[in-house]
């Protein structure tokens, strides 16, 4: 299958991307440190409150809390997506090479991120859309280090692009962000192991079946002995 | 001891055309928007700007681009999030044109570059960029079964900074996430300048709690807290 060409879409409605963060939420295991990237990932955080994880915001912030809005602003205090945040009792704050200390020293259980795209081996691309025509620069932001960092990357994105197009690929076609560093992809539609063997296909949502999904992606998909509905 | 400076205009006056400057912040916090604003009324050119991010909510820097001032911009982060915001962005435009050198390094790498620049380390291995363009041109090392890149030192001629207290000595002390970059540019700085909202005498900073320890500090000036009536975009 080409990356060009366009996909045959389900008629089942695809998840919201809240859902697609409850899904990755409940992958989350207790006493976890967790790195949410930009977008889909940060949506996790609104599905963590009262579990014992702690969110590291890589501007130097570890147990970052809730968005805080009106009176509750403090204009010193922003997550990594720029946004105003709340403190928790045993909120710390450091410098940014403690914070990447952090990062690329292992300390990191899960990073979530979102992507442009996703291959078959797991190579990540996701800072740098050619068709804004911008060459080699781009936002790179905390992405590289967290994709070699982290001991599991997850990736949550929707499981085609906006005109319809794959976006779980053979061999990535955008600038990489990282070579062979994502563990599992959580789209819309589907939850994907990346495995030595492949992708494997867990799980689907309600009304979509293996072979629906596999015509969403261009790269080949194993099902799972397991394969199941994902529950949420 | 005395580092003072009575005004961010005398903290800047010897800054010449072409110095290679570092600016602390990461999006909206920590930008030391006084000395920033100072630098653009001064006008000198063909500046390089050391700065993670230009695209959101940095005015000040943008300032500097849209007078011409800057050659080359050294960041992580440098464009608005959205392609339809870069169409009208100043800076995205100028690199779009090339009037602006660029380049642009994962966020740990570009720390790192401004730590070792401060701690006398000329170079690092780092295993984030590996296979990426980022790793173009760069010597590759195996350690331990993991590829690295080689990524070296990034000292800068001027850092400013922006901290909520310091004292006559240059001990700095950060409020919550706008310490970020404030700490390791000032490490970076051959001459580092900081604009503190509040200057106190030695002795009245809790000497267990300083960020920043006054030897990496030669300048300070005090102007006040930001205006932070403008939210982060």
């Amino acid at each position: 299958m080409s990356k060009a060409m366009k996909v045959i879409v389900p008629e089942m409605p695809p998840l919201e991307r809240e859902m697609i963060a409850l899904r990755i939420a409940n992958m989350l295991e207790d006493g976890s440190y967790v790195n949410l990237g930009i977008g889909i990932p940060t949506l996790v955080s609104n599905w963590i409150e009262g579990r014992d994880i702690i969110l590291q915001a890589e501007i130097g912030m570890l147990k970052s809390g809730p968005l805080a809005e009106g009176d509750e602003i403090e204009p010193d205090r922003i997550n990594a997506s720029c946004q105003f945040i709340h403190e928790l009792p045993g909120s710390s704050y450091f410098d940014i090479e403690t914070s990447f200390a952090m990062i690329r020293g292992g300390r990191m259980d899960v990073a979530v991120l979102g992507a442009l795209q996703v291959s078959a081996r797991g190579d990540l691309a996701g800072w740098n859309t050619p068709a804004r025509g911008l060459g080699k620069m781009g936002n790179i932001g905390g992405s590289m280090d967290l994709a070699v960092g982290a001991r599991k990357l997850i990736v949550a994105m929707e499981h085609i692009t906006t005109d319809g197009r794959p976006k779980i690929l053979p061999e990535c076609t955008y600038p990489l962000t990282a070579k062979g560093c994502v563990d599992v992809i959580v789209t819309n539609y589907a939850l994907i192991e990346v495995t030595p063997k492949g992708l494997v296909l867990k799980e689907a949502i309600p009304g979509v079946s293996a072979e629906d999904i596999q015509k969403m992606t261009a790269a080949p998909l194993i099902i799972a002995g397991d394969f199941h509905e994902m529950e949420l | 001891m005395d580092k003072t400076y009575t005004s961010v205009e005398l903290a800047i006056e010897d800054i010449p055309d072409g110095a290679v400057i570092a600016f602390g912040s990461f999006f909206t916090a920590g930008k030391p928007t006084a000395l920033t604003r100072a630098l653009a009324k001064k006008g000198v050119k063909n500046l390089t700007i050391v700065v993670m991010q230009v695209g959101v909510g940095n005015e000040e820097i943008l300032e500097l681009v849209e007078n011409g001032q800057v050659k080359k911009a050294i960041c992580n982060y440098p464009f608005p999030r959205s392609a339809t915001r870069g169409a009208d962005h100043s800076f995205e435009q100028a690199m779009r044109q090339s009037a602006i050198e660029a380049e642009v390094y994962p966020m740990g790498t570009f720390a790192e570059k401004l730590r070792c620049a401060g701690a006398g380390i000329p170079a690092f291995y780092t295993p984030a960029g590996v296979g990426t363009v980022v790793a173009e041109g760069k010597e590759v090392r195996v350690f331990d079964g993991v590829e690295t890149l080689m990524e070296t030192a990034l000292p800068v001629d001027f850092a400013f900074v922006h901290a909520w207290k310091g004292d006559r000595e240059g001990n700095l002390v950060y409020r919550y996430t706008a310490r970020n970059y404030n700490n390791v540019m000032a490490m970076a700085g051959k001459v580092t300048i900081a604009e503190v909202e509040t200057l106190v005498e030695p002795g009245e900073l809790d000497s267990n709690f300083i960020h920043t320890p006054g030897i990496f500090v030669k300048r300070v000036v005090e102007t006040g807290r930001p205006d932070y009536s403008q939210s982060p975009v």
